[in-house]
C-alpha cells in the first residue's frame, strides 16, 4: 500500500516509530494528486510549498517529540473555512481573489495539531449545491465513476478522500453536505452537534445550520479529527460550553442492549432498492452485535425539506448581502452608479443557483410573506426537534439510508432543482434539529457505487456515533476497494 | 401562493441582483415548483408553537470590553477592489 | 381650525464603551481612516459577532432611568438594506424583543409635571461614515464607526408642542450624561435625533398623517424645524391639501424642511432574528446591581437641591443640568456650609467665566476649595463682597487661592475700629463744610463720608464698621 493510501492512525503509528516521515507522507499524496487530480478535480487550490515545509515541521517535531495529534497528516480543507494569507473563495466568482487576513478556529486547531494542508478542496458555490455542480471552478468528479457527482456541498473534500488525494479532509454541513458526499463516495463523513465545532471563519451558508465536521477513511480516523476540531470557543456566539470527551475512547466499545430507531419515514418508496437492501444488511450486522431494532416515527419528515428551503436561503439572502463589491471580491467594471455597481457586481459574481436562493430567501422574508414562509417554518423546526426528543427517549440511536439513491449523472439534475434538493431528504432533519449524524460506507451497487448509511444521536453524543460506527465497521466485513482511477 | 414574475422583478431589486428577462422567466416557474412544495407546511396547524430560531439553547454569551488591536488600514483595504487613500472608494452616493 | 401638534421622537445615543457592540476595535472617535477596523467590523466573511457586556449594562442603566422595564429575555435581529456604509449588507438591532419598554420621563411644563411615554429601548450597532467627493463622482468610505454601540430611545408621541419636543430631548440628554453613558455631542453625532409629527384638529382623536424629520444636529434646530414642520402641515391642511406620510430633511440654512421623497424607495428590511447571537436574559439580580451602580438623577437632585439649600427652582435647574457643575457646587457648598452664596457665586461669575471662554467646569482654574475658602473669608468679614470680586477675577486668571491673592495685594480689610475712627476724624477735619452741613440736617451727605473713607483706605475699610462709626462720630 502506498503511504497515501493508508489511514491516520496507520500512519501515526509509522510516523511515530520512523518507519516513514511527513515529507515522504507529503509527497505519496502529491504524487497521487499528479497522477489524478485532473480527472476527478477535488481542489480549487494546491497548497503544495506551504505543504512541504508543514511536513519538514512534522518531521522536526516527531524527532524532538514536540509532535501533535495530527503531525504530518495531510488534510484537505473545504474553500469554505478562511486560511490567513490563502485564497479562499467558497467556489464563487465574486470571492475568486479573496484572502483573509484571518484563520478560521478549526484551522488553527488543525494546525497546532501539526497537520499539514494540502489544499482547499472544490465545493459548491456558497455550499448550495447537493452535487459541487454549482462551483464556480467546475465540477468535482466521482472517484469512482467520473460521469457522475460526488455528492455536494462538500464534494472536493470527499472525493479527495476517496481518491487517496489526501488522509483526511473538512467539510461543512448545512442540510447534508457532509454526510451525503460521504455516502455518494464511500467515506466516514460525520455532522457535529450544532455549536460543538466552531464556526469561527466558516464563510456562512445559514448559520443557524451550519457545521464544520470530518471526512476520514475510516471511524478511528474520524475520532482522531473529531479530538482536535470539538470545543468552545469564544469567538461563537453559538458556540456550547459541554465537555469534549476523548472520542477515540468510543470506538470499539459494544453496543449490547443499545436500542435502535428506525424511522418508518426514512424507508419509503422511491429509494434505490440496491441502497435498501445495503441498509437491511446492514441492520442485521448491528442486531446481531447486541443492538435491538425499535420502531420509532419522526410525524414531521415530510415537512423537512420545505422547512428548510426557507430557513436556509432567508439566512442566506442577508449572510450574502456583504458581497457587494465595496471591500473584498469582485467589482464590476461597468457601473455608472451605486445602484448599478451592485446590481451587475452580483450578476456577474454569483452562478445561477446562488441567485435562485437569494431570490427564494429574500421573498420569504420580505413584507407580507415572514408569517407565511419564515415564521411558520421556524415553527415546524420546532415540532421536527420535537419529534427527535420524543424518539430519543425510545432508542438510543437512530438508523437512515444517508442517500435515497447513489451517485447521479453529472448534469442529470442541473435543470430540476427540486429534483436536486430531493437528494437531501433523509439527512436535513438533523441539521434542522441541531443533532448530529453520521455517514458510514455499508457497501456498493452491483455498479460499484458507494452507499452510506446514516446514525443520528441526541445533541453531544457524536461518542455514540462513533461507537456504532465502529462496531459496524469491524464487524460488517464490507470489502475493502479503491476507486480504479 | 404563486409568486409573479414581477414579484421576482421586486425581490431581485431587493436583492440587488440584475437577471435577464430569460432568468426571471426561469426563475419564476422553478420558484413557484418550490413555493408549490413548500406550500405543505400549511397543512400543519402551528398555532401557539414558539419559533425556533437557534437549534441549541445558548444565552448570554458576552465579550469583556478590552480593546484589542484592530488590523490597521493597510491590512483593511489590502482585498479592495478600488481603495483611494485611506479609504474605500465606491460610485457616489447621492442623498 | 384650532390644531393639536402630535410629536414623537427617536433619539440615537452612541454609547461611551471602550470597543465596539460585537467586536474589540477601538470605539475611539477621530483615528484615521479605516484604522480602528478588523475582520467583524469590515463584513468579512466568516467572522462571528459576540456581544460586549457593556453595552448591555449601559442599556439597561438608561432603561432604569427612564422608569422603562427591562425584558427578562431579548434577542438581535436583523435589519437588511444596501448601502456603502453598511459592510454586511444588514444592521444588527433589536426589533420583535427589545431590552425594554413602557418607560417615561417627567417634563415641568407650565408648572406641572407632564409624563412623556417610552415606548422601547434597544441595542444596535452604528453604520460607518460616507464622504463625498465634490469633483468626482465618487464616494469614500470609512468604517471606524461601523459597530460603534448604540442605544435608540423610542418616545411615544405624547409632545404636543416643538417646545417640549426641545424639553423632552434635554432631559433626555441630561439623564445620559448624568449616567456617563454617552458623551452627548451632537455635532459629532454621538447624539442623534429624529422627529415624527402630525397635527390634527383640536378634539379629534385619531391621528393625522405623520411626517419624519431628519437631519437636526442641536436642540435648537429639531425645535425650528418642528415649529416649521408644524406651520408647513397647518398650511397645508388650511389650503385644501393632505399631508403625505414620507421623511423630510432639515435645511439648516434655508430653514426649511424638504422632503426625501423622490430619492426614497419602498423600504423592506426583512427582519428576521440573528441566527449569530443568543438571547440576552436578564435576570432580578442583574437588574439590581445596575440599579445600584445609578447615580442620583437630575430631576432628584435638583428637588434636592431646592428642598436642601433652599435656593430657587430655576437655580437648581442651571446648576443640575450638567452633572459635573452640580457636583462643583455641591462640592462648595459642604466646604463653605453657605448654600445661597455658593450658588449666587457659582451661576454668576463662574459659569460666565467658563462661558466666555466656552470653558467646561472640569477645566475651571476656580477649583471649589479656592471658591470656598473666598465665601468663608466674606463670611467673617476678612474681605468685602467688592474686594471679592477683584478677587474671584484673579483666581480665575491664575488659579491662585484667595489667600494668596489678599496676601500679595495686602487686600486684607480694615477693621480695626481705633485705627477707622482716626481716619474719620481726619477726614471730618479736613471737611469742616460738608460736616456742617450733615449737621444741620443735609443726611445726603452721609454717602460723601463713606466714599472719603473707601478712598483713604483704598477700599479696604470694613464697610460695616465704617457705617457704625461714622454714624457715632458725625453726629458729634
Amino acid at each position: 500500500m502506498e503511504l497515501n493510501q493508508l489511514t491516520i492512525h496507520e500512519l501515526q503509528e509509522k510516523l511515530k516509530n520512523g518507519e516513514t516521515s511527513a515529507v515522504k507522507v507529503a509527497e505519496s499524496v502529491f504524487n497521487r494528486i499528479n497522477a489524478v487530480e485532473e480527472r476527478v478535480h477535488s481542489y480549487i487550490r494546491l497548497m503544495k510549498e506551504e505543504a512541504m515545509s508543514a511536513a519538514e515541521q512534522s518531521d522536526k517535531d516527531l524527532q524532538s517529540g514536540k509532535a501533535g495529534p495530527l503531525s504530518g497528516i495531510p488534510v484537505a480543507l473545504k474553500d469554505i473555512v478562511c486560511t490567513k494569507g490563502i485564497t479562499t473563495t467558497c467556489g464563487s466568482h465574486i470571492l475568486h481573489n479573496f484572502i483573509p487576513p484571518y484563520d478560521a478556529t478549526v484551522v488553527e486547531k488543525l494546525a497546532s495539531a501539526g497537520a499539514v494542508f494540502v489544499g482547499k478542496a472544490n465545493m459548491d458555490e456558497f455550499a448550495m449545491g447537493s452535487s459541487t455542480e454549482t462551483s464556480y471552478f467546475g465540477p468535482t468528479r466521482n472517484p469512482w465513476d467520473l460521469t457522475r457527482i460526488p455528492g455536494g456541498s462538500s464534494g472536493g473534500s470527499a472525493a479527495a478522500v476517496a481518491a487517496d488525494e489526501c488522509i483526511a479532509s473538512i467539510g461543512s454541513d448545512t442540510g447534508g453536505s457532509i454526510r451525503q458526499p460521504a455516502a455518494l463516495c464511500g467515506v466516514v463523513g460525520l455532522k457535529p452537534t450544532y455549536g460543538r465545532v466552531s464556526r469561527f471563519g466558516l464563510i456562512a451558508f445559514a448559520s443557524s445550520l451550519d457545521q464544520i465536521g470530518p471526512f476520514t477513511k475510516d471511524v478511528e480516523d474520524c475520532a482522531i479529527m473529531m479530538n482536535v476540531l470539538a470545543g468552545y470557543d469564544p469567538l461563537e456566539s453559538t458556540s456550547v460550553k459541554a465537555e469534549v470527551p476523548d472520542y477515540r475512547q468510543y470506538v470499539g466499545r459494544d453496543v449490547q442492549g443499545w436500542k435502535i430507531g428506525i424511522p418508518k419515514e426514512y424507508f419509503i418508496e422511491g429509494i434505490d432498492p440496491e441502497v435498501s437492501a445495503a441498509v437491511k444488511d446492514a441492520i442485521a450486522v448491528i442486531e446481531k452485535n447486541g443492538g435491538q431494532c425499535v420502531d420509532i416515527s419522526l410525524p414531521h419528515t415530510e415537512y423537512c425539506l420545505a422547512v428548510y428551503y426557507i430557513i436556509a436561503p432567508a439566512e442566506a439572502s442577508s449572510n450574502l448581502a456583504r458581497y457587494d463589491g465595496v471591500k473584498y471580491g469582485l467589482r464590476t467594471s461597468e457601473a455608472r452608479d451605486l445602484l448599478e455597481m451592485y446590481k451587475k457586481t452580483r450578476r456577474e459574481g454569483f452562478g445561477a443557483e446562488v441567485k435562485r436562493r437569494i431570490v427564494i430567501g429574500t421573498y420569504a422574508l420580505s413584507s407580507g410573506y415572514y408569517d407565511a414562509y419564515y415564521k411558520k417554518a421556524s415553527q415546524v423546526r420546532a415540532l421536527i426537534k420535537h419529534d427527535f426528543e420524543e424518539a430519543f427517549k425510545k432508542c438510543d440511536i437512530i438508523l437512515t439510508p444517508t442517500t435515497p439513491t447513489p451517485a447521479f449523472k453529472i448534469g442529470e439534475k442541473t435543470d430540476n432543482p427540486l429534483q436536486m434538493y430531493l437528494s437531501d431528504i433523509f439527512t436535513i432533519s438533523t441539521n434542522l434539529a441541531g443533532i448530529p449524524g453520521m455517514s458510514v460506507p455499508c457497501g456498493f451497487t452491483a455498479a460499484g457505487l458507494p452507499i452510506g448509511m446514516q446514525f443520528l444521536a441526541g445533541h453531544f453524543e457524536e461518542g455514540k456515533l462513533i461507537q456504532i460506527a465502529s462496531v459496524y465497521e469491524k464487524n460488517a466485513q464490507i470489502e475493502k476497494r479503491r476507486p480504479r482511477l | 401562493m404563486k409568486i409573479s414574475s414581477s414579484e421576482v422583478e421586486y425581490v431581485a431589486h431587493l436583492a440587488r441582483l440584475e437577471i435577464s428577462e430569460q432568468e426571471k422567466e426561469k426563475f419564476t416557474f422553478q420558484l413557484n415548483d418550490i413555493l408549490l412544495y413548500i406550500g405543505k407546511l400549511n397543512e400543519l396547524n402551528t398555532q401557539g408553537v414558539e419559533p425556533m430560531s437557534h437549534a441549541i439553547a445558548v444565552t448570554n454569551a458576552f465579550r469583556e470590553d478590552r480593546v484589542a488591536d484592530s488590523i490597521g488600514t493597510e491590512k483593511s483595504l489590502a482585498n479592495a477592489p478600488d481603495a483611494r487613500g485611506e479609504f474605500f472608494r465606491v460610485p457616489k452616493v447621492i442623498d | 381650525m384650532e390644531f393639536e401638534t402630535i410629536i414623537g421622537l427617536e433619539v440615537h445615543a452612541q454609547l461611551l464603551t471602550d470597543t465596539k457592540i460585537f467586536c474589540n476595535c477601538s470605539t475611539k472617535f477621530g483615528g484615521s481612516p479605516n484604522s480602528h477596523t478588523c475582520p467583524l467590523c469590515l463584513g468579512m466573511p466568516g467572522v462571528l459577532p459576540v456581544l460586549n457586556k457593556k453595552v448591555v449594562e449601559y442599556a439597561m442603566k438608561m432603561s432604569l432611568a427612564t422608569n422603562s422595564n427591562i425584558n427578562k429575555s431579548c434577542s438581535f435581529a436583523r435589519k437588511n438594506y444596501f448601502y456603502p456604509d453598511l459592510p454586511k449588507g444588514y444592521q444588527i438591532s433589536q426589533y420583535a424583543y427589545p431590552l425594554s419598554e413602557h418607560g417615561y420621563i417627567l417634563l415641568d411644563v407650565e408648572g406641572e409635571q407632564k409624563k412623556i411615554g417610552i415606548t422601547r429601548i434597544h441595542m444596535e450597532e452604528d453604520a460607518g461614515k460616507l464622504v463625498h467627493d465634490e469633483h468626482n463622482p465618487s464616494s469614500y468610505v470609512d468604517l471606524n464607526r461601523a459597530g460603534v454601540p448604540l442605544i435608540e430611545i423610542v418616545s411615544e408621541p405624547d409632545m404636543r408642542s416643538p417646545a417640549e419636543a426641545a424639553d423632552y430631548l434635554k432631559r433626555l440628554h441630561e439623564i445620559l450624561v448624568y449616567l456617563e453613558i454617552c458623551d452627548g455631542n451632537m455635532e459629532e453625532g454621538s447624539f442623534r435625533c429624529d422627529a415624527n409629527v402630525s397635527i390634527r384638529p383640536l378634539g379629534q382623536k385619531e391621528f393625522g398623517t405623520r411626517t419624519e424629520l431628519k437631519n437636526m444636529n442641536s436642540f435648537r434646530n429639531v425645535q425650528r424645524a418642528l415649529e416649521y414642520e408644524v406651520k408647513r402641515q397647518q398650511y397645508l391642511v388650511e389650503n385644501g391639501g393632505t399631508v403625505v406620510q414620507e421623511t423630510r430633511l432639515w435645511d439648516d440654512a434655508q430653514g426649511v424642511t424638504n422632503s426625501m421623497r423622490s430619492k426614497e424607495e419602498a423600504h423592506d428590511y426583512r427582519y428576521f432574528p440573528d441566527p449569530d447571537l443568543v438571547p440576552v436574559i436578564v435576570d432580578d439580580a442583574w437588574i439590581e446591581k445596575i440599579r445600584k451602580e445609578l447615580p442620583e438623577l437630575p430631576l432628584a437632585r435638583r428637588q434636592r437641591f431646592v428642598s436642601d439649600y433652599q435656593i430657587p427652582a430655576y437655580d437648581a435647574s442651571v446648576l443640575t443640568a450638567d452633572k459635573a457643575l452640580a457636583d462643583y457646587f455641591e462640592e462648595v457648598v459642604k466646604l463653605c456650609s453657605k448654600p445661597k452664596a455658593a450658588s449666587n457665586w457659582v451661576m454668576g461669575d463662574v459659569l460666565r467665566f467658563l462661558n466666555e471662554e466656552k470653558r467646561d467646569i472640569r477645566n475651571c482654574p476656580i477649583t471649589a476649595q479656592a471658591l470656598a475658602e473666598m465665601i468663608s473669608l466674606i463670611e467673617d468679614g476678612t474681605i468685602s463682597g467688592k474686594m471679592a470680586k477683584d478677587i474671584i477675577d484673579e483666581m480665575y486668571k491664575t488659579g491662585k487661592s484667595p489667600r494668596v491673592i489678599i496676601a500679595e495685594k495686602g487686600m486684607v480689610q480694615i477693621t480695626d475700629e481705633s485705627a477707622l475712627a482716626k481716619t474719620i476724624q481726619t477726614i471730618m477735619d479736613a471737611n469742616p463744610n460738608q460736616l456742617k452741613d450733615y449737621r444741620s440736617g443735609k443726611e445726603k451727605l452721609f454717602g460723601f463720608f463713606v466714599g472719603q473713607v473707601m478712598k483713604a483706605t483704598q477700599g479696604k475699610a470694613n464697610p460695616q464698621k465704617v457705617n457704625e462709626l461714622l454714624k457715632k462720630m458725625l453726629v458729634g
